[in-house]
C-alpha cells in the first residue's frame, strides 16, 4: 500500500459504536489521521490503540457523553487542536433501547429523542459552521432505515431518526452552494451491540463491515442518501408507499 | 435490562454436520462479558470463535455461547522482541495485514511462529485447540509460542496464566477447549524469518514409503506436508504429493497482503458435487498434476503455500446440507508405516475415500497442554461426506487401529469420538477436568468428559 503523503484528516462521534469502528478499521487501513470520541474510557482506549497498530497515523481521542452540552466546546476545541477542521466528521452514536418499555413511558421517550436528534442537530450544527468556512469537507451521519416511516416496533427511535433525516436535508440545501458534502446513511438491521437482544435469522441482516465499506464509497462518491445494503431503498420505497389499511395490518 | 443473548441456530462448526440451537452473547469488553456470566442462570457457556473447528468442540446445543468476535483489538506491538499483545477474538488474518512484516532488528521480518492451514481463526481458538502448522517439527505449536493470557472464570475472577503464575492453569488453558474459562487477551511472540516469500517444491512419491523418504530428506525445509490419493490401492496405497517450503533469504519486495477471498459458497447445494466419481476424478488429477516429472519449484508468497484453501470462501458449503466430518489422528513414530498403511488400506476398501487427505510428520517437543494434540509421530487427516451409518462405522475401525497404536484423535476436527477412545489417547484428561471451569461444557465435552462413561451416546444423524 502507498502511503499518501498527506493524511486523510477524520473525526468521529460514537467512536465505540460498532459501526463506527469497523469503519475506522478500513479508515485507519489508509493511514488515516483521527480524532476519536464516546463515552466508554476504557474501551476507547482500546480501540484508539487497536487503529494505531492498524495502521492510522496518529489517533487523539477525548471522554464525552454527548447528551451534555457543556462538552461541545471543549470537544472542538480538542478536535481542532488535533485535526483542524477534518475532511470527514463521522457521527454515529444514537440508542436504540426497548420500544416496548419506551412507547409508554415519557422520560424514556425524551432520553431517546435527546441521543438520536437533538444531541446530534447540536453537534452537526457547531460542525457545519467549521466545514462551510473551510469550504470543503464530508458530514456524514448515520440515520436509520427507521426513520422513513413511523412503525409500532420503533417509532420513537424513527421519530428522531426521520426527524435527523430532515434536519440533514436542510442542511445540505444550506451548504449546497458550498464544497461541503452532507452525506445521510441509512442502514438496515446490522448485527452490533444496539440489535444483541434480537434474533439474526432471517438473511436481511447485515455486518457492520459490509456498512462500513458502503460509507467509504459512499463518502468517496459524494453521495447525499446512502441505504446500506443497497436492497434498503426499494425496501422502503415499497413501505412508505404502502396504502394505511395494508400497512396496519403489517406487523413490522 | 435487556438480555445479553439472542437465539441462533446459525452457529454451526465447519463440518455442519451438528445443528442445534444457541443463545449467543457477543460482549465487546470485560464488563459486559461479566454481564453475560450473571445472566447465564443454570446453563452452560463455551467460547467461540470464527467457528474454524470441524466438529463439536465450538457447539454448546441448548446452551450459551459467549462470542469472541466483539473481542478483536490489537493492544501493541513490541517491534524489538516481535510481541504482540491483542484480545482473544483477533484473527490470525488481522495479524497477518498489521504486525506481520514488521521489520524485526536482525534484519528480518516478523511472523506468525505457528499456523494452522486457515488464517481464519482466532487467537482464542488457537489456544484453545493448541493448533499445530506445517513447520511443527522446528517450532511446536502455537502454545509454545504464547507468553501469557487473561482468563475470565465464570466466578467472575480475571486471572493471569504464564508459565510462571498460575501454571496449571496455563497448561489446561492450552489445548483447553474452551472449558477453562473466556480467554480475554494473550501475548503471543512472533519469530523472525528472512523474508515474506517461500521457496517451493511439489514432489510426487509413488508409494507410502516414498513418503517416509521424503520426509527424511527434507530436514532443512521449515514447512512440509503431504497430500494422498487415499483412493489409491495394492502397489500404489499411499501415493502422494510432498510439498515442501521455506523462507526465501533474499532482499526483493514483500508480496501484497493476503487478499479477502475472491469467491464464495453462495448456499448449500441440495446435492453435494463431491460424490465417489468427483473423488476418483479429483484424487487422479491431482495425482497427475505435477506432470512427466513429478516435480514443481517455485516462489510464492507465503499465504498462498500456507493457506490454500482461503481463496474459496465458505467452501465448507460445497459437502450440501447433511456436512462432512473430519478424522484427524497422530500415530508415534515406531510402527507409523504400518499404522498409516493400515489406516489408508480400511479407507480404500470402503470406497468413502476423501478429498483431501493429509499426511505429515510432527516433531518431539513435548506438548505445551495438557489436552495438547501434537505428539511425536505422523498425523494424517481425512474429510469424509456425512452419509451417516457408514461413515460412522468406518471411522470407529480407524478408532481401533489408532488405539492399537498407541495414537489419539484431534478434538479440533472431531464431531463423534467415543469417550473411551478419547480417555485412551489423552492420559492426563482426569487431571484436566480438576482445573475445568464447573460453568463451562462443550457438546464435545458432555460425551468424552463426564465422569460416567455415558451409554453408547447420541450420534448425529
Ligand atoms: C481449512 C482449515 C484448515 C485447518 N488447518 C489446521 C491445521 O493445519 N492445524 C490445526 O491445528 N488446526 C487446523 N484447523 C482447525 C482450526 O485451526 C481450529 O479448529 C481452531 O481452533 C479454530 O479456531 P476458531 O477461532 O475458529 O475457534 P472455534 O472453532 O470457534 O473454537 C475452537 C475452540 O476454541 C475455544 N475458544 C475459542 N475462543 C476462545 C476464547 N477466547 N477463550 C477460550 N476458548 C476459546 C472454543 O470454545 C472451542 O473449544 C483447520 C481448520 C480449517 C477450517
Ligand atoms: N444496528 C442497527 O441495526 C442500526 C440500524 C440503523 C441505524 N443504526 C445506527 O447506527 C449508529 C451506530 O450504531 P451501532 O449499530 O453501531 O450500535 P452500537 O455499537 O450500540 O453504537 C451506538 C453507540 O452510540 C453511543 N452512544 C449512545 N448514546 C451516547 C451518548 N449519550 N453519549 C456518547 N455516546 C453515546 C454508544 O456508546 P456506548 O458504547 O458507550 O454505549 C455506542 O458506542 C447509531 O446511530 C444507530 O442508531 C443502527
Amino acid at each position: 500500500m502507498t502511503t499518501p503523503s498527506r493524511a486523510l484528516k477524520i473525526a468521529v462521534f460514537g467512536a465505540t459504536s460498532a459501526i463506527a469502528e469497523a469503519t475506522l478499521r478500513l479508515w485507519a487501513a489508509q493511514n488515516a489521521q483521527l480524532f476519536l470520541v464516546a463515552r466508554d474510557r476504557e474501551r476507547l482506549e482500546r480501540i484508539a490503540a487497536d487503529l494505531t497498530l492498524r495502521g492510522a497515523r496518529g489517533v487523539k481521542s477525548f471522554v464525552a457523553d454527548f447528551d451534555d452540552p457543556s462538552i461541545l466546546a471543549p470537544m472542538l476545541a480538542a478536535m481542532e487542536a488535533a485535526l483542524g477542521v477534518p475532511e470527514v466528521a463521522l457521527v454515529a452514536f444514537g440508542t436504540l433501547g426497548d420500544q416496548k418499555a419506551i412507547a409508554r413511558d415519557p422520560e424514556a421517550v425524551r432520553r431517546t429523542l435527546l441521543t438520536n436528534i437533538v444531541s446530534p442537530a447540536v453537534l452537526l450544527t457547531a460542525l457545519a459552521e467549521r466545514f462551510e468556512q473551510a469550504g470543503r469537507g464530508c458530514l456524514a451521519v448515520i440515520t436509520s432505515v427507521a426513520g422513513d416511516r413511523g412503525r409500532a416496533s420503533n417509532y420513537v427511535y424513527g421519530a428522531a431518526k426521520g426527524g435527523l433525516q430532515t434536519f440533514l436535508e436542510g442542511l445540505r440545501h444550506r451548504l449546497a452552494k458550498s464544497q461541503v458534502q452532507v452525506l445521510d446513511i441509512r442502514p438496515g438491521p446490522v448485527d452490533t451491540p444496539m440489535t444483541a437482544h434480537m434474533s439474526k435469522e432471517g438473511f436481511l441482516w447485515a455486518t457492520p463491515e459490509r456498512v462500513a465499506a458502503d460509507i467509504l464509497r459512499a463518502v468517496g462518491r459524494r453521495r447525499t442518501v446512502l441505504y446500506t445494503p443497497w436492497f434498503w431503498r426499494w425496501i422502503m420505497l415499497v413501505i412508505r408507499h404502502l396504502p394505511q389499511p395494508l400497512f396496519h395490518r403489517l406487523n413490522i | 435490562m435487556v438480555s445479553p443473548f439472542a437465539p441462533s441456530t446459525r452457529h454451526l462448526a465447519w463440518g455442519r454436520v451438528h445443528r442445534c440451537t444457541h443463545s449467543v452473547s457477543r460482549p465487546r469488553g470485560v464488563a459486559e462479558a461479566r454481564a453475560a456470566l450473571a445472566a447465564r442462570g443454570h446453563r452452560s457457556l463455551l467460547p467461540y470463535g470464527l467457528g474454524r473447528s470441524y466438529g463439536d468442540c465450538c457447539l454448546n446445543p441448548d446452551g450459551l455461547l459467549l462470542e469472541t468476535r466483539g473481542l478483536d483489538r490489537l493492544l501493541s506491538f513490541d517491534a524489538e522482541r516481535g510481541i504482540v499483545h491483542c484480545e482473544a477474538g483477533v484473527s490470525l488474518a488481522d495479524l497477518l495485514v498489521t504486525v506481520v512484516g514488521r521489520p524485526a532488528p536482525d534484519g528480518g521480518v516478523w511472523f506468525l511462529p505457528v499456523t494452522p492451514g486457515t488464517r481464519f481463526v482466532t487467537v482464542g481458538g488457537a489456544i484453545a485447540n493448541d493448533v499445530h502448522g506445517k513447520n511443527h517439527e522446528t517450532a511446536g505449536s502455537f502454545g509454545h509460542h504464547l507468553i501469557d493470557l487473561l482468563l475470565l472464570r465464570s466466578d467472575g475472577t480475571i486471572v493471569r496464566c504464564a508459565h510462571d503464575e498460575n501454571a496449571d492453569l496455563f497448561r489446561a488453558t492450552i489445548g483447553g477447549l474452551g472449558l477453562t474459562g473466556l480467554i480475554l487477551e494473550a501475548r503471543l511472540q512472533l519469530v523472525s524469518v528472512p523474508s515474506l516469500w517461500l521457496e517451493n517444491e511439489d514432489l510426487r512419491f509413488e508409494d507410502l514409503e516414498g513418503f517416509f523418504r521424503l520426509a527424511e530428506d527434507s530436514r532443512g525445509w521449515t514447512y512440509t506436508v503431504a497430500w494422498i490419493d487415499c483412493l489409491a490401492r495394492g502397489r500404489s496405497l499411499g501415493r502422494g504429493i510432498f510439498s515442501r517450503a521455506r523462507h526465501l533469504n533474499d532482499r526483493r519486495p514483500p508480496p501484497p497482503a493476503p487478499r479477502p477471498p475472491r469467491v464464495t459458497v453462495p448456499f448449500d447445494p441440495p446435492i453435494s458435487p463431491l460424490n465417489p466419481l468427483t473423488l476418483r476424478l479429483f484424487n487422479t488429477l491431482f495425482y497427475h498434476r505435477l506432470g512427466r516429472r513429478g516435480r514443481r519449484v517455485g516462489v510464492m508468497p507465503f499465504d498462498r503455500v500456507l493457506y490454500p484453501l482461503d481463496g474459496l470462501a465458505e467452501w465448507n458449503r460445497l459437502y450440501g446440507p447433511r456436512g462432512f466430518f473430519q478424522y484427524q489422528c497422530v500415530v508415534p513414530p515406531d510402527g507409523a508405516f504400518s499404522t498409516i498403511a493400515r489406516l489408508l488400506e480400511t479407507i480404500a476398501r470402503t470406497k468413502q475415500g476423501s478429498f483431501l487427505a493429509v499426511l505429515k510428520t510432527l516433531g518431539d517437543r513435548p506438548a505445551p497442554g495438557l489436552l495438547s494434540f501434537p505428539m511425536h509421530g505422523v498425523t494424517l487427516a481425512l474429510d469424509f461426506p456425512n452419509r451417516g451409518q457408514p461413515t460412522l462405522a468406518l471411522m470407529d475401525a480407524l478408532d481401533d487401529i489408532v488405539l492399537a497404536a498407541g495414537g489419539r484423535l484431534y478434538p479440533a476436527k472431531d464431531g463423534r469420538v467415543p469417550a473411551q477412545v478419547f480417555r485412551a489417547g489423552y492420559p492426563l484428561w482426569k487431571r484436566f477436568a480438576e482445573l475445568k471451569d464447573p460453568a463451562f461444557s462443550s457438546a464435545f465435552w458432555r460425551r468424552v468428559g463426564e465422569e460416567e462413561t455415558a451409554p453408547a451416546t447420541e450420534r448425529p444423524a
